[in-house]
């Protein structure tokens, strides 16, 4: 039987999760599942057995860091980094608050700065990330000091010169 | 030979130096790159978390462009390979997300176009045993392991470039330029990536056995070829003594006796002057 949950996770990724038959071959390669709860393999039956609301608020989804070491090894050609994302997708359509927000906060800041300027500029990413996280304020300061001083982090960002452009692909791709 | 140049954010900022070295080597092998009037961020590894569509849609844009130009379009970033390797991924296999791309991005999208990091056309369209002749200052008695990271070589349906498990190529430019490359099992590990900011911890836990791993297998640096991995092992290393990673440009262009290589080293944040010196490489370039 496949639930609502599976439906919309394939159609998100574009995978087929059904295929898994649980080898496990994802959760021992997964370079971050000693920080995960259930770890991918788990979070696919969940997905079958819809567990949407244990899920949602794991810190599993928002931990994966898209290596796709489990979708170059997993025997059934399942892309679990692209349910990982699909997951994230559905946690935030439905209002769900990502149980890793500072992960979250740093996609969404990153993906403001390229809309704002077609291109991304860590000098705004970093300062609005450092205001609003969760990470104290004084962390990494003496590394975002030292890539500024090698020029690393220019004052003036180079922009692609096709910012309208840019916004419209994404006002268009929603 | 003339190539379509994307440099992506990363080599104006973080990644200084590996878009300096790159620029700097191809011009010694007469290898023209011409950057893309108009690019735009490929969306990294933060546009996918937010929409499938998004994160094809924004380097299809870039696919446009490389397209107009009608030359292969060179990403030394490994994200902005990736991304844009992938967007001609879906482009080239599933036809409803084509046809979408291509109205949101207003092109007709031809297939012609190939996405090639740097590392694939050095390789293939120069070949180690021509880099070989190229070289001036062999990088005799330096000890390094090629480290490429996640997305270069994966996933591999999408990248199409060298062994996701046992990668080739770089240890093959590695030697023609006359370093030591040692063996080692960690080459296409996971760094931890974007959460270098908001989960550092994981990021130091991953560099940190990188590095005793290199260290292990008695490298004095990792080589890279993707400017996140390299930030996040410079940056993230906790341990007292520090292991430097070079790109694998400034490899080339340190072998080949380029005299700008000097100013490339002051970017790193682990200055990699001791590691040169200690293989008496510093003093004789230029």
């Amino acid at each position: 039987m496949i639930n609502d949950l599976t439906s919309e996770v394939n159609r998100l990724s574009g995978q087929q999760i059904e295929m898994c038959y649980h080898c496990h071959k994802c959760t021992a390669g997964c370079p971050i599942v000693e920080q995960m709860s259930y770890g991918p393999d788990r979070v696919l039956r969940m997905v079958a057995l819809g567990e949407t609301e244990t899920l949602l608020n794991s810190a599993d989804i928002w931990l994966c860091a898209g290596c796709y070491t489990c979708a170059t090894r997993c025997p059934n050609d399942i892309d679990i980094s692209s349910v990982m994302d699909a997951l994230r997708q559905i946690a935030a359509q439905q209002g769900v608050a990502a149980a890793e927000p500072d992960v979250y906060l740093f996609h969404r800041l990153f993906m403001g700065v390229v809309k704002t300027m077609g291109r991304s500029y860590e000098g705004a990413t970093l300062g609005l990330f450092k205001v609003l996280s969760h990470v104290p304020l004084m962390n990494d300061m003496g590394a975002g000091v030292n890539l500024f001083i090698r020029g690393k982090v220019p004052l003036i960002p180079k922009s692609s010169g096709k910012t309208a452009e840019i916004r419209e692909i994404f006002e268009r791709s929603r | 030979m003339e190539y379509a140049y994307y440099p992506g954010c990363s080599l104006h900022s973080t990644g200084l130096e590996f878009g300096l070295s790159t620029r700097a080597v191809f011009a010694h092998l007469d290898m023209e790159l011409v950057e893309l009037e108009g690019w735009n961020c490929c969306g990294a590894s933060s546009a996918h978390v937010v929409s499938h569509t998004l994160a094809v849609a924004l380097p299809a844009r870039n696919l446009a462009l490389a397209q107009a130009a009608g030359h292969d379009l060179v990403a030394p970033c490994a994200a902005c390979f990736n991304r844009m390797k992938a967007a001609d991924y879906y482009l080239r296999t599933d036809p409803v997300m084509r046809a979408e791309v291509e109205s949101i991005v207003g092109f007709k999208y031809s297939g012609e176009v190939a996405v090639r990091p740097v590392m694939a056309v050095l390789y293939e369209d120069y070949g180690p045993e021509q880099i070989a002749r190229q070289v001036r200052h062999p990088l005799e008695g330096l000890k390094v392991v090629p480290y490429y990271g996640c997305l270069l070589v994966r996933p591999p349906q999408v990248t199409q470039f060298d062994d996701p498990d046992n990668p080739q190529v770089m240890a093959a430019l590695l030697r023609a330029a006359g370093a030591e490359v040692l063996p080692w099992s960690h080459a296409t590990d996971c760094c931890g990536a974007s959460l270098s900011l908001s989960r550092a911890d994981v990021v130091q836990n991953l560099v940190g056995r990188l590095v005793e791993r290199a260290r292990e297998a008695g490298a004095d640096a990792l080589v890279t070829a993707c400017p996140l991995c390299q930030v996040n092992i410079e940056m993230r290393q906790t341990q007292e003594a520090k292991m430097p990673a070079f790109y694998i440009t400034e490899m080339l262009g340190l072998a080949f006796g380029l005299p700008e290589a000097q100013k490339w080293w002051s970017k790193h944040l682990i200055d990699p002057r001791p590691v040169l010196s200690q293989a008496g490489l510093v003093e004789r370039v230029g």
